[in-house]
């Protein structure tokens, strides 16, 4: 049985933050290049440049690509066969958010109290989501989230005769409501199937897979494509001050789901669409 | 049409700028955001004077993250207006002449600028690595146990923006998109 000891996570999760802030994963860098080659508008594009240099000013000065540096959300997977040693992981995590936070000079932005709202001042606590996998290593995934994406995001429970056009007229409708608001060009997760809260919580995994990569389900990949082409026509553009491309990617996760619903979950990320991957 | 304009706003910059602008604001601006806002309106209601006068003078919404060493400023970019609209009309009506944000206004606070002769411009959401490099002098002027959400005083240098809403309610959100829209 392989031992992991907290302080080591604390470290790795305290540098995943700082990082995640700070740059983009490759394929995010690589589909707005791309994205700002394609844009027609003549504005569009300029402000395609603007986000180009603004990652460029990011990584070279060490200055956090938005100011929203989000609430921290993780994606743990715990392989059943690791040992975590030096007390529990879930602190673990939660010191390694308030290191990298505070020494990383980030935003704190989590109040404690969701209706008191006094700041924590460090970030913390983080939403954790646990998986227990087969192995022995901890995969950590951080997702910085920030909210002005995450606000225009929505749960549908459809019904089953809804069907597949029920679901894409959702996507559209989630994606047309948040509009400027969610700073465009976004990232669209989405959650099909499972319950109430299996679906947004697919959503958000959804925005952690690579920007590029279809769904391993024929048909769920032929619908990611229609509905990124359906969202581009609604004119919505970079900045929401109107253009051709509104969204780089339109991710869908599914579950089974049970016999009289059709859950869906669409989950909104603007343009900085941070996640980092580490593996103990 | 492309401009290089002073803050705070005189009258006659006010009247010329269209929806569609673009602008390099250099002068004086306030940051203001959800919590600020809200003590702000407590205040008035309190019959007590605000701790900025805004008369005449632009805030931004904008919580910055915390300055490294040397630096005036963190990341300084905008955050979503709409969450200000509840208090947005009562502030114009006092004088304020501009707002910085991005994301779309309620017909009240677009009503509130035509009748106050204001405006509303949007900065890049998501660039504030970029617009940090505009910010040249920043300084708590109240409300400094909010952090990041305190009132500052920025001196901004070329800082870009964009004119959404001018002062005679022409809305950029709405008539850009449909030149772009292509759905059946």
């Amino acid at each position: 049985m392989k031992v992991i000891n907290t302080s080591d996570i604390t470290e790795k999760v305290r540098d995943l933050c700082i990082e995640a802030n700070h740059r983009l994963s490759p394929d995010m860098k690589e589909a707005l290049k791309r994205a700002g080659e394609e844009e027609k508008s003549p504005l569009g594009k300029q402000i395609f440049s603007q986000l180009e240099e603004n990652l460029k000013i990011a990584d070279e000065d060490t200055i956090p690509i938005c100011q929203d540096t989000g609430m921290a959300v993780f994606f743990v997977k715990v392989g059943q066969d690791v040992h975590v040693e030096g007390g529990s992981l879930t602190d673990a995590i939660n010191e390694g958010v308030r290191r990298g936070y505070t020494e990383g000079f980030l935003r704190k932005s989590v109040v404690k109290d969701p209706l008191i709202r006094e700041n924590t001042k460090d970030n913390t606590p983080a939403v954790i989501h646990y998986d227990i996998v087969p192995g022995e290593n901890i995969e950590i995934t951080i997702a910085p989230k920030g909210f002005g994406s995450e606000n225009m995001s929505r749960v549908f429970m459809l019904k089953p005769a809804d069907g597949e056009s029920g679901v894409k007229d959702a996507i559209v409708q989630a994606v047309k409501d948040a509009g400027p608001n969610a700073c465009p060009p976004m990232v669209v997760g989405v959650g099909i199937g499972g319950t109430f809260e299996k679906c947004a919580l697919m959503a958000k995994e959804a925005l952690t897979r690579e920007v590029g990569r279809h769904s391993d389900i024929e048909y769920v990949a032929k619908m990611e494509e229609e509905v990124l082409d359906r969202i581009n026509r609604t004119g919505i553009g970079p900045g929401g001050l109107g253009g051709t491309v509104t969204a780089l990617a339109v991710n869908i996760n599914t579950y089974a789901t049970h016999i009289a619903g059709l859950p869906v979950a669409v989950n909104i990320c603007c343009h900085v669409n941070r996640h980092r991957t580490v593996v103990l | 049409m492309e401009y290089r304009i002073n803050a705070p706003f005189d009258a006659e910059t006010i009247a010329k700028l269209k929806s569609g602008d673009m602008v390099y604001i250099t002068g004086t601006i306030y940051t203001a955001r959800d919590a600020a806002h809200k003590r702000m309106n407590d205040a008035l209601d309190n019959g007590e004077t605000l701790p900025v006068d805004v008369e005449g003078n632009v805030i931004y919404y904008m919580g910055p993250s915390p300055a490294r060493e040397g630096r005036p400023i963190g990341s300084a970019g905008p955050t979503t207006a709409s969450r200000m609209d509840k208090y947005a009309p009562r502030l114009l009506d006092l004088g304020l002449k501009g707002m910085i944000g991005k994301g779309k206004r309620s017909k009240d606070v677009i009503d509130a600028i035509v009748r106050n002769k204001s405006v509303y411009l949007a900065a890049i959401g998501g660039a504030g690595a970029l617009l940090s490099k505009s910010i040249i002098e920043s300084e708590v002027v109240a409300y400094d146990d909010l952090g990041t959400e305190a009132i500052r005083r920025l001196k901004v240098e070329n800082f870009p923006a964009i004119v959404v809403i001018d002062s005679r309610g022409n809305n950029l959100y709405e008539t850009a998109i449909n030149e772009y829209n292509t759905e059946k």
